[in-house]
């Protein structure tokens, strides 16, 4: 019997607050680290994510301090991403209480990170993010998408990386539909769909939460084990513990 | 309370969710230290083998067999209290009887097994679950697991059901992650902590 699905708010986090974007720019404080972790976690979140956007950007690593903080603070798990480039950085973060560790970009610039942090500390810890955009056609990844400067293309399809993720040992795959990030028109059923089918490991649905129906939606029709969403949760549009009981009643399961 | 640091394990947020609930609580690496704690934790996250490659690197294996006050394992720390484990074929402290074994996925489920799921209670009296819910869930994350048989004490599903938890004399075990499930996780802690010793 497959787990409750999960529901994830993720805490965008630059020089150490709590911001938003539009499509991953025009970034706007919502607030502090802390008080959203408990916010959240007192509403009834499966997980946290949190995402260091400028780290990988800007050649440095996501700081210890306020991982160890947030892991003082909760008791549910948590993952954390931001230019985490090698197992040493990796173990530093685990050390203070991450449950788990994210790679983007750096696993884009060398795949064999995800085999390394896998051997090291199991495939449970190792989450690969993808940021995914339709451009002619195919769904391409990107990297560097912490600001509009350094965006820029891998040259690898999503469906090809989710793959090679799973292969070298990835725990779970977060797929960010880039079109839909921000604009809470709807995940992006199609994408998610076709990465599902390819994979055997637990996918996150991120990019897009704007209703709770985009919620149903995207467990029923792409057969996500978790949906992360920011905005949607950031503006109290939605309360996690009413999505979570509406889901319910759809015949979703999920955690109370 | 000592909480055993194998190298791999979870020690920040096993030891920041006993402070939560007030106990205090040290890292313990040596076979003197695990003699004299009042009780102890054995978490681990990461691969059966190179855990149990630790037991033997730090000499650890004969202290937690003749430890007789209350011992609880976490995640892998439970599956090493059993005789051996599939994964990577590593050898457990066999204070338990089984094997550990991988799990097999239904249609429908992915592996690892992550995620929150349901545990029941397999007997009508036990420690870990004294005022917690029956089916209440618990944070899961694991691919390996133990069959159900008399020591288990609770039980959920993932590839049919499994020892989600076991309870024998001094020996206390979850397969989910207690520091990590909420409000129900934090109870399964306060219990093995007012264990009798």
């Amino acid at each position: 019997m497959a787990p409750a699905r999960r529901i994830i708010p993720c805490l965008d986090v630059r020089d150490g607050v709590v911001v938003k974007g539009v499509e991953f720019r025009n970034h706007e404080h919502v607030g502090d680290i802390l008080d959203l972790a408990a916010r959240y976690r007192n509403e009834g979140a499966d997980e946290l994510v949190f995402y260091d956007i400028t780290a990988s950007a800007e050649a440095r690593s996501v700081s210890c301090d306020w991982v160890e903080a947030v892991a003082r603070l909760l008791d549910i798990p948590f993952a954390v991403a931001g230019g985490v480039r090698d197992a040493e950085q990796a173990a530093q973060r685990l050390e203070r209480g991450a449950d788990k560790i994210s790679i983007n970009s750096p696993a884009l610039e060398r795949p064999a990170l995800i085999d390394e942090l896998a051997a090291r500390f199991g495939a449970q810890c190792v989450v690969v993010g993808v940021d995914s955009r339709k451009i002619e056609g195919d769904w391409r990844v990107f990297q560097y998408t912490g600001s509009t400067q350094t965006t820029r293309e891998s040259g690898r399809l999503m469906t090809d990386w989710v793959r090679e993720a799973q292969e070298r040992g990835a725990g779970e795959i977060v797929l960010n539909c880039m079109n839909e990030d921000g604009r809470r028109q709807g995940y992006d059923i199609e994408q998610l769909y076709a990465a599902r089918e390819r994979l055997s490991i637990p996918l996150i649905a991120s990019g897009g939460a704007g209703a709770r129906e985009h919620f149903r939606d995207v467990f029923e029709e792409a057969g996500v084990s978790g949906a992360l969403a920011a905005s949607v949760f950031h503006k109290k549009l939605i309360d996690i513990a009413d999505l979570k009981s509406w889901l319910r009643t759809c015949g979703i399961e999920t955690r109370h | 309370m000592g909480v055993v640091d194998l190298g791999c394990a979870n020690l920040a947020s096993v030891s920041f969710a006993l402070e939560r609930l007030g106990a205090q609580s040290d890292i313990v690496r040596t076979p003197s230290e695990i003699e004299e704690a009042e009780r102890l934790i054995l978490p681990g996250v990461g691969a059966a083998s190179y855990a149990a490659a630790r037991l033997d690197a730090l000499d650890l294996r004969d202290a937690l067999c003749r430890f007789v006050r209350p011992l609880m394992g976490i995640c892998l720390g439970m599956q090493l209290l059993f005789e051996r484990s599939e994964e990577g074929d590593a050898r457990g402290l066999g204070l338990l009887n089984g094997v550990v074994s991988k799990r097999t996925p239904e249609p429908g489920e992915t592996w690892p097994h992550m995620g929150w799921s349901r545990v029941r209670k397999t007997r009508s009296q036990t420690c870990l679950f004294d005022g917690v819910a029956d089916g209440s869930y618990f944070y899961f994350v694991h691919g390996y697991g133990a069959s159900i048989d008399d020591a288990t004490a609770g039980e959920a599903e993932y590839g049919g059901p499994f020892a989600a938890a076991i309870e024998q004399g001094n020996l206390f075990g979850c397969q989910f992650h207690p520091e990590r499930s909420g409000e129900a996780g934090a109870r399964v802690l306060a219990n093995f902590l007012s264990a009798p010793c």
